[in-house]
């Protein structure tokens, strides 16, 4: 463990969170699989919204930094996706799909989208008692086409040594991704 | 006293996907119904057709980031019939290192990092500190433990697949490349921490359960179904290789080493309006009677025996606490513990094996067949991937039966229970959050796996009933 890891600021604690949208939770296990220093992150930052991690059921105000993964392709994508905008100083597009939407995006090869099945005809359930189900967007779209975002990770999933340092360079209040660092790769 | 007919648990947390539970109630607020709503849609069925088969274990894996692994092996194994071969005997081997080194990542995953700050802090702690990180706060060293766990597994796998998440090596024949002396030892060094931490990880949690742990909730998601599994010639504990095994609630046998090619034989798909996942079923006994289960849970049930000397030990200690069959929704989590164990010391003896770094690891054909099942045994239970081409290797027809899909009648079953037991005849001011926490976690008992469980929509011939609170029928659809 690198000592910067564990050297905690005097500043208030971090709010973190992170968001799934259309993608396969590899970039989450990509960023638990940061280990033992998982327990460094918990000094510097609380987790204040993860469905997968925690239960927090609202997005909240002021989260400091939201690593996004997945793209958008569904209208609940994509109104969650400006909600963590408007609540979030810094946003990540964390991952290929979240970047360029990659895998879910080959959705777009079938030829009458996905979108028109039987099923979907008939949702709404006993009596129209269950809440609809999400609308799939006739195209899956980027993140960076419907907010903006702060800085982009790309891998499929990228490396936890990448968003290691990424979290690393946040709390140490540098630009998250360095101008002069490695080059970039999808995949 | 307001009293809502539908309460919504949105999002589920603490799981892998997304969804809802709805619950429905009656004017006395009774409860009636709850249902896993299921939120997504990926199409891979739909989107992999016209694409070559050789492609489907690197697209697969993208199914789901926790067992991209099954995925791959088992679109390999299919890969492997289409080319009439059989892999050598190391790339055999190195599958199933593969295939037990993300069972304990992924057990690990699902009962240290996601359904333990239930178990072990307990369900009254607030949500903020109702987490991974909570636990690291509140039990470092178990955490530490879980976490160093998840880590054996992923490391193993990266040191056979070059990655932990989406390693490309299994391709139809065999695998990419031989697994060299220092990964084998990389694995070998680690083994002693991981036995520890798994024995930490068992003797922490039978605290729990000795002092009655969730015995109050033994009886409401006891649920009597069928068990499906893999298991191996002798009816021995198998996650890759083996053939399926499916035994009744109280044992017996209704069918035995049958082969992939089988599975359509014995099981069907039935849809229902309100979620995008399927409701699998046992053929035989139609639907929804033909309720079964997959897992943990189910692998232990099925076999008869693991070979290995302490996870044999912890199977008789498991089977002495809950019975020889077990029902029980909630012993899922001892199960993955005593499997962890299982693993580590499968993948001891695969490492003493002196062909697991032989240089031979794929052999090649041309398309000899237009039609294969590949299967194994995914974490959270038995996955098929069943694929027809053209001559061409194109792929004409995929058909996705994951591990989750077929627990999905249970899980129905499950939460209703739990809502009718914690719900029944509250006014919903008084509904605290603790008690939503604890239909969710009868959800968390299954672990899950949504993005695999979300690939299309029916493939089958399809009759669709709905009925309202009378048993009138309200609408129809047939396809």
């Amino acid at each position: 463990m690198s000592p910067e890891f564990v050297t905690v600021p005097a500043r208030p604690r971090l709010r973190l969170a992170t968001a799934w949208l259309a993608g396969c939770s590899g970039c989450h296990m990509a960023l638990l699989d940061l280990h033992l220093e998982l327990i460094a992150l918990a000094a510097h930052a609380d987790l204040v919204a993860s469905a997968a991690l925690c239960d927090a059921k609202e997005y909240p105000d002021r989260v400091d930094l939201c690593l996004v993964e997945g793209a958008v392709a569904s209208e609940e994508n994509r109104q969650f996706a400006r909600r963590i905008r408007e609540r979030t100083a810094l946003v990540v597009a964390l991952g290929d799909c979240a970047i360029h939407t990659n895998i879910t995006g080959l959705r777009h090869r079938c030829r009458n989208g996905l979108g028109q099945t039987a099923i979907e005809a008939a949702a709404g359930g006993r009596e129209g008692l269950d809440p609809p189900l999400p609308k799939l967007l006739p195209m899956v779209l980027p993140l960076e086409a419907v907010i903006a975002v702060d800085a982009s990770l790309p891998g499929c999933p990228p490396s936890a040594d990448r968003i290691g340092n990424l979290l690393r360079r946040w709390w140490q209040q540098q630009p998250l991704i360095p101008p002069d660092g490695p080059p970039q790769r999808f995949g | 006293m307001t009293m809502e007919r539908r309460l919504v648990i949105e999002p589920l947390t603490r799981i892998e996907g997304h969804a809802r539970i709805t619950i429905h109630r009656d004017r006395q607020g009774l409860v009636q119904e709850a249902r896993l709503q299921v939120l997504e849609r990926r199409g891979f069925e739909q989107f992999c057709l016209g694409r070559p088969f050789t492609e489907m274990p690197a697209l697969t894996a993208r199914i789901c980031g926790i067992c991209p692994v099954s995925h791959q092996l088992a679109a390999a194994a299919a890969g492997d019939q289409l080319l009439a071969l059989e892999p050598p005997p190391a790339a055999r081997r190195l599958r199933s290192l593969l295939a037990l080194a993300q069972i304990i990542q992924s057990h690990a995953l699902a009962f240290f990092h996601l359904s333990s700050p239930d178990l072990l802090l307990g369900w009254e702690t607030p949500p903020e500190r109702r987490h991974l990180f909570g636990l690291i706060a509140a039990e470092p060293e178990l955490a530490r433990a879980g976490i160093r766990l998840r880590q054996f597994g992923q490391d193993a796998i990266e040191a056979v697949a070059g990655q932990s998440i989406h390693g490309a090596w299994a391709v139809p024949g065999g695998g990419l490349h031989s697994l060299r002396v220092d990964g084998r030892d990389r694995i070998r060094d680690a083994l002693p921490q991981a036995r520890l931490d798994a024995r930490f990880g068992l003797e922490r949690y039978k605290q729990v359960l000795d002092r009655g742990g969730l015995a109050d909730l033994e009886a409401i998601v006891s649920l009597k179904s069928l068990f499906l599994g893999l298991v191996g010639p002798e009816g021995q504990w198998c996650v890759q290789g083996g053939a399926l095994r499916l035994i009744e609630a109280d044992g017996r046998l209704q069918a035995d080493q049958r082969p992939a090619g089988d599975y359509g034989q014995l099981l069907a798909e039935a849809e229902e309006p309100w979620s995008l996942m399927t409701f699998p079923y046992v053929r035989a006994l139609g639907y929804p009677r033909g309720l079964y289960r997959v897992g943990p849970l189910a692998r232990l049930n099925v076999c008869n025996q693991i070979g290995t000397a302490w996870a044999a030990s912890e199977l008789a200690e498991y089977r002495q606490r809950n019975g020889r069959i077990v029902l029980n929704a909630f012993a899922s989590h001892q199960a993955r513990l005593v499997e962890i164990v299982a693993c580590l010391e499968a993948i001891e003896q695969l490492l003493e094996d002196p062909e697991l770094l032989d240089p031979l690891v794929r052999h090649r054909a041309s398309l000899n067949r237009l039609e294969a099942v590949g299967m194994g045994e995914a974490p959270r239970g038995t996955l098929f991937h069943h694929y027809r081409v053209n001559p061409d290797g194109l792929l004409e027809h995929v058909n996705l039966l994951v591990a989750t899909g077929q627990n999905n009648l249970a899980m129905n079953r499950t939460i209703t229970a739990l809502a009718r037991h914690h719900l029944d005849g509250l006014g919903t001011a008084s509904i605290p959050e603790a008690l939503l926490n604890r239909i969710e976690a009868g959800i968390r008992a299954f672990d899950p796996c949504l993005s695999c469980a979300t690939h299309a929509a029916g493939q089958m011939a399809l009759q669709v009933q709905l009925f309202d609170a009378d048993g009138s029928l309200l609408a129809e659809r047939r396809r």
